[in-house]
């Protein structure tokens, strides 16, 4: 165990990261990991019921985070000096340039491990594996589940089970850090199912009601079924590899040693653990379930961390998936039509949700399903650009709720909100932006991100195109509408919320300072996080600016990567992409700041909908009163369709179609069950034992009949037996 | 140190109980106290003895091959010998019985199942201990066998004397099932005897029930024999598993026998069936064995299904925990149907996490039931709030035997799983990913009825029959010390699975015949017949 | 020779004993039919050893003897011993090992 190996993959003309902190990253999640076992031993009698030693553990998880993402940084640019050249050389010359080996200078990933198991004489480890990706994800698991921690002292305060609350939450971290951490599937499924186990735990925090465990089950359950597709994956990819490691994984299915069929079927596999785990439709339903948890959970678990740990998992078997959907090239894959149905179904169903929690889970849904698809068309870096910035501003929303609902105690926008504004300048003012992010207006953070999904889709045609690595413009349509109508449910989020005048019960106050700062941070996050990556040939910043996440992250130049293409930044479709979401925001805004507030400060939708206007004859007076119906358009026709029938039906098929197979397949295996049970098991086979007991028993019975007790006839048995023996002797004789 | 070991260290631990039995007979019957010290000190001496063992094991740093070997005559008429010897595969499970019989003890210390009389449970506890670490230390058929019913008669009456309302039609149940199926083992043990070549025994040749010599020794018996003779010990090992369909016995006899009756039971006895097929069906009989592994592998995920589908249909918990055993051991099976290292070694990992998980889950239902007086989930609910601590081991448990990664549970069954994926090259691919489909379906279900049973008894809040019940409390001391050398193991064996995976895996692959590689080129006969 | 007369003689003896071990109600009686039973017996060994001219018949029936006085012994003992018990040795009442 001791025997460390340092294994350094000098693959091609890479270099292999080393480092102090790189080398012992492990150390991340050991922290919030011992943290869990303290506070469960002594939390209860810490004066703050354990969560200081939660803050404490994940507070220095963050700082070696740090430490260990500025020595990968400082790795990566002092190894490509000009690495940027020989990468955009491999964006413009693609494979040729990767398969000569060109494109040398890149950095491979730190991977240490120690034998975990062995078989057949065949050590597997488990270990770490440490490049850009992994540093990434270790910032914002650590940065999230710190503030998360912070904020949650004030908002879970007094609750019967604080010290569980906060163990939960260590465990929590420490599970998700194990994942991104991990280096071979097998860890990652481990790690994996360890963040569902603690999903579980915190959805079902408040189990005394059933609704709340009822949640956590279907959580747990629907993402038990996505893992039967990651524990076959993994074992065909174990099979067709030879090997657990990421690494070598990745390499079999680029280099061609594991077939393609093998490569398709583990994609598919693993495809639809993605699905469960992240929210996919069709097995998002969990997830708005999920919301039954206490908020800061939704924010850290259900937005920011676990449910991208499907987008991870692509990301770093990315070799496996572009190879097995042979993403190169094409125009449409299963991964990219999942993600692009998930990101629209989960925008047009956030349209009817009176929970904001709900609103928000659904746009979590929709911008997952965004990442997916990028990941789907080969936008690799945009994806987890996307992740990045989603994290904090999505984080941000969900706190704000929280913040929200802790002053007027409920989470129904129409009944219980409406006009706080004034009474939470902190909350609304953080909200806003996170908001404004979500919508991608420039030049927030949720702007870049989008921007280069968009591109990365390589459908633009206009003004030279993006090119990238196939024509996914059924794709890049998809993503324009959810633009557009994220702009738009996000805006009735905000009017319902913080516009019009109050309607609930109390006067609500803004939320303390360990609510309202964590909020301001992931605030000030959500707007800048978009800098770090800004495109390339954007002329407004100095060049040494741009792409810097790029640079980070994404391996370049390694055998266990991919060669994509890159997509080339277009204004015409950045600015398209901007006034699509201004639309959404701008017919909403119409139909609630303006219309709707003007029947009453209270109202939360106009009292007359389309049923109104059906005659034709009075039409042509109407076109000219509403202005050639553009303004009906906007705010009747397409935010009343998609927010009314559209919104609704696919909210009735979710409810009642999917959600019923679901909880059909539940019912239907108890009854199952109740079937096998009581007419196979115990009528059939038990009752085949148990006749065999019968029959002897009954012929015992009838036997026992001739046993009289009385010595004479048993005589007399005896010699009429003996009397028919001797005739038979004679006869035979 | 070492050559008392190598000589006595394993027939001092597997008779001592036996003499603890012997001395507590010579003791009035009321003097409990000295009865339950007399048992605790046997055990726990025996449980020393396993340290020492296992030290010395480590020491050895041979896991591979036999160790502690012991041959001496015995019944010369019949050839049989006195064999012991310990390996890689044995160890854990022989570690398992020491530590669990203590525990049993312990448990029972302040609360022994009506009628009482401590002095008879307790012997035959002890009794069971002999035959258990007999069963797995023995390497010779006949004495195996007698090991293997050494076990049956003190189960019986502890169903039968100790258990709830309908014990006697549940012992006897277990009784003629397990007799039946060994008189089929001895049948084919004979069969053995008879058809394998004889062997060279101390410069002569003669014939031979001696487990290490058997595998060279029978593979010359013609096929069709070789399957018959496997037939014989596939039912024998089968019904002990349980495999479906002869898994009837078990859930009458869990629900029905006392706490520790069923511990002991789900702990080590279900184990002497998979154990037996690794340490004496496959090794000595490989072709047979590949032609039964679909066979075996079909029953085996049909019960995984089935166990699973039982415990949805149940009311009560300790039934509930019985069926998932039936579904557990399908993927012992199924590792072992799979007829590869990786499928052996995660079905002993398998016996040994389901020990360990399926014991405690048994332990946590013998708790309940004496506070609640009732298993009946439809009435339970609320342990959480009051019984916090049971409720979080219980939740612990279930996560365990779910197969939550991090806990031993996962081991036995993601490789099995893994493995039949990939089966042995004599076995049918396509068969056997079929198998694999299914038995992770399985997998879901078993998160279905787990978190089901949880909800139903931990979550929630306490019905009003129990909500002011003043005698429900939460776990007792003889309680904690009797479950936490589990919890840590559970946690432990699963965090860093290599401590369990660098014993068996030696072994297993010594035992893997080689002849198994080479059945399907018909070479196995070739030199079989060559000699 | 005399043998048919002789096997005809133990053949009466034989069923008038069977007739008396069925048909009676008195233990003692019963006792006395199995002597029959037996007598007649002796009486075909005897006569055939005479037949064979060999001793083995006359040595068997001694046998037959002496395990009959044997059995007489114990029977009568059992009568006694039901009578005392019973004020009876009517074999219809016995039956206490009716299944």
């Amino acid at each position: 165990m001791l025997n460390a190996i340092i294994a350094a993959e000098a693959a091609g003309g890479a270099v292999a990261a080393s480092g102090w902190f790189l080398e012992n990253a492990w150390l991340v999640w050991l922290f919030p990991a011992v943290s869990f076992l303290a506070i469960l031993l002594f939390g209860k009698r810490l004066p703050r019921g354990g969560s200081e030693i939660g803050i404490a553990a994940v507070g220095a998880s963050l700082v070696f985070g740090l430490l260990t993402a500025i020595q990968w940084i400082s790795e990566v640019e002092g190894a490509g000096g000009d690495s940027a050249e020989g990468e955009y050389a491999l964006g413009k010359g693609a494979l040729a340039a990767a398969a000569d080996g060109e494109a040398s200078g890149g950095v491979s990933a730190l991977t240490r491990s120690i034998t975990w198991l062995t078989n057949g004489a065949e050590a597997i480890g488990a270990g770490i594996m440490i490049d850009g990706l992994a540093v990434m994800m270790i910032f914002v698991v650590t940065l999230v589940s710190l503030l998360v921690h912070v904020y949650s002292t004030d908002y879970v305060a007094g609750d019967r089970r604080y010290t569980h609350f906060f163990a939960f939450l260590s465990l929590f971290t420490a599970s998700m850090l194990f994942f991104v951490t991990a280096s071979t599937t097998l860890q990652m499924l481990v790690g994996w199912e360890l963040v569902g186990v603690c999903s579980f735990a915190l959805i079902g925090h408040w189990w005394e009601e059933k609704p709340n465990s009822d949640a956590a089950l279907k959580a747990f359950l629907t993402n038990r079924v996505g893992d039967m597709g990651l524990i076959i994956g993994v074992s065909i990819l174990f099979f067709g590899a030879g090997t657990f490691d990421v690494i070598g994984v990745n390499e079999a299915a680029l280099n061609g040693s594991m077939s393609h069929t093998v490569t398709l079927a583990g994609a598919l596999c693993l495809t639809a653990a993605v699905i469960s785990k992240s929210g996919q439709f069709f097995l998002h339903t969990w997830l708005p379930d999920a919301m039954a948890g206490p908020t800061p959970v939704s924010a850290l678990i259900h937005a920011a961390t676990m449910v991208v740990a499907g987008v991870f998992m692509v990301a770093r078997l990315y070799g496996v998936f572009f190879e097995g959907y042979t993403i190169g090239g094409a125009s449409i894959n299963l991964l990219a039509l999942i993600g692009g149905i998930t990101t629209l179904v989960g925008a047009t169903l956030a349209f009817v949700q009176n929970d904001i929690k709900r609103v928000l889970a659904y746009s979590t849904v929709s911008q997952l399903g965004y990442m997916v698809l990028a990941l789907g068309v080969g936008a690799w870096t945009a994806a987890l650009f996307h992740l990045f910035t989603h994290a904090f501003f999505k984080a941000c929303l969900f706190l704000g709720s929280g913040s929200v609902s802790h002053a007027v105690h409920s989470f129904d926008m129409k009944k219980d909100m409406g006009g706080l504004r004034q009474a939470m300048p902190h909350t609304y003012r953080t909200f806003m932006i996170a908001a404004v992010a979500l919508a991608g207006l420039p030049i927030l953070s949720g702007f870049w991100s989008k921007d280069e999904i968009l591109a990365g889709t390589g459908g633009w045609g206009l003004f030279g195109g993006t090119d990238a690595n196939g024509a996914y413009t059924a794709m890049l349509a998809m993503g324009m509408i959810t633009a557009a109508l994220t702009g738009a449910y996000m805006t009735r989020v905000v009017y319902l919320t913080f516009f019009g005048e109050y309607r609930g019960h109390g006067t609500p106050h803004e939320s303390g300072p360990r609510i309202t700062v964590p909020l301001w941070i992931l605030a000030g996050l959500a707007t800048v996080a978009g800098f770090i990556n800004f495109p390339a040939g954007f002329q407004l910043v100095p060049k040494s600016w741009e792409e810097k996440f790029f640079h980070w992250v994404e391996p370049i130049g390694v055998s266990y990567f991919p060669a994509i293409k890159h997509a080339t930044p277009s204004w015409s479709l950045a600015i398209v992409s901007v006034v699509v979401a201004l639309a959404g925001i701008g017919a909403a805004y119409r139909y609630y700041f303006v219309r709707v507030k003007a029947v009453s400060p209270t109202a939360t939708e106009l009292p007359d909908g389309l049923t109104a206007r059906s005659s034709l004859a009075r039409l042509g007076h109407r076109i000219l009163v509403n202005k050639y119906y553009l303004d009906w358009l906007y705010t009747t026709v397409i935010v009343g369709f998609v927010k009314g029938p559209l919104a609704r039906a696919a909210y009735w098929t979710n409810q009642h179609v999917i959600d019923r197979v679901v909880n059909e397949a539940g019912t239907r295996s108890v009854q199952a069950g109740n079937i096998v049970y009581h007419k196979v098991d115990q009528l059939v086979v038990d009752g085949i034992v148990n006749s065999t007991g019968k029959i002897s028993d009954s012929s015992g019975e009838e036997l026992r009949r001739m046993q009289t007790g009385k010595v004479q006839q048993y005589a007399a048995i005896m010699f009429i037996a003996a009397t028919i023996l001797a005739g038979i002797f004679i006869i035979v004789i | 140190m070492g050559d008392f070991l190598n000589d006595w260290g394993l027939s001092i631990p597997t008779f001592l109980p036996i003499i603890g039995a012997a001395v507590m007979l010579l003791i009035p019957k009321d003097r409990e106290q000295l009865h339950k010290l007399i048992a605790l000190a046997t055990t726990v001496a025996v449980a020393v003895f396993g340290v020492l063992l296992l030290i010395q094991f480590i020491d050895n740093d041979d896991y591979g091959s036999l160790n502690f070997v012991v041959d001496k005559g015995w019944i010369d008429v019949i050839d049989s010998r006195y064999i012991m010897g310990v390996d890689g595969i044995s160890l854990p499970l022989i570690l398992l019985t020491m530590l669990i019989v203590p525990l049993c003890v312990i448990y029972s210390w302040n609360h022994f199942p009506e009628p009482r009389n401590p002095k008879a449970f307790l012997m035959l506890l002890l009794i069971l201990e002999t035959g258990m670490i007999g069963t797995f230390a023995a390497q010779d058929l006949i004495l195996f066998f007698v090991f293997f019913e050494v076990v049956l008669l003190p189960m019986y009456f502890m169903i039968g004397v100790w258990g709830g309302e309908n014990r006697r039609y549940a012992a006897i149940k277990f009784f003629l099932f397990t007799l039946f199926g060994s008189a089929l083992m001895l049948v084919s043990f004979l069969a053995l005897y008879f058809l394998a070549d004889p062997v060279m025994v101390g410069g002569e040749l003669a014939r031979t029930f001696d487990m290490r010599l058997l595998p060279e020794a029978a593979a010359g018996i013609a096929k069709s024999s070789q399957v018959w003779v496997f037939g014989g010990m596939f039912l024998g090992f089968g019904i002990k598993v349980p495999m479906f369909p002869f898994h009837t016995w078990l859930p009458d006899a869990h629900t029905e026998a006392p706490t520790v009756g069923s511990v002991i039971l789900a702990a080590v006895l279900l184990k002497l069936g998979t154990y037996g097929f690794v340490r004496i069906a496959i090794p000595i009989l490989p072709e047979a064995a590949a032609e039964w592994a679909p066979f075996i592998g079909l029953l085996a995920v049909i019960g995984i299904i089935y166990g699973a589908l039982g415990c949805l249909a149940q009311r009560d918990l300790k039934r509930l925990v019985a069926f998932s055993s039936v579904a557990h051991m399908g993927f012992v099976m199924l590792g072992i149907a799979t007829l590869t290292d990786f499928g052996i070694n995660a079905a002993v990992f398998g016996m040994v996490a389901h020990g360990l998980i399926t014991g405690m889950l048994f332990f946590l239902a013998g708790s309940v039931k004496e506070r609640y007086h009732t298993l009946d989930m439809s009435r339970l609910g609320g342990l959480l709030v009051q019984a916090p601590r049971m409720g979080w081991i219980l939740g612990f448990c279930a996560m365990a035997s779910l197969g939550l990664p991090g806990l031993a549970g996962f081991w036995g069954e993601f490789p099995a799983i893994l493995a039949s994926y990939n089966p042995a090259e004599v076995l049918a691919e396509e068969t056997f990913r079929s198998y694999m489909v299914v038995a992770a379906l399985g997998t879901v279900l078993a998160a279905g009825y787990l978190l089901w049973m949880l909800q139903k008894t931990a979550f929630g809040t306490p019905r009003e029959e129990f909500a002011n019940d003043a005698s429900i409390r939460d776990a007792t001391a003889s309680e904690y010390l009797a479950w936490a050398p589990l919890l840590i193991l559970i946690l432990a064996l699963g965090v860093y699975p290599q401590l369990l995976f660098g014993a068996t895996d030696p072994a297993v692959v010594n035992s893997l015949n080689d002849c198994l590689d080479s059945v399907a080129s018909g070479a196995c006969f070739d030199a079989a017949a060559g000699r | 020779m005399l043998l048919n007369e002789m096997l005809l003689l133990g053949a009466v003896l034989f069923c008038i004993g069977v007739y008396g071990v069925l048909a009676r109600r008195n233990g003692v009686l019963v006792l006395m039919s199995i002597e029959l039973i037996l007598n007649a017996v002796n009486i075909n060994l005897i006569a055939f050893g005479a037949f064979h001219h060999t001793v083995i018949g006359q040595i068997f029936a001694l046998f037959v003897i002496t395990v009959a006085a044997a059995e007489v012994g114990i029977g009568l003992a059992i009568v006694l011993l039901l009578y005392r018990n019973r004020r009876s040795i009517d074999l219809e009442q016995v039956d206490l090992m009716k299944g």
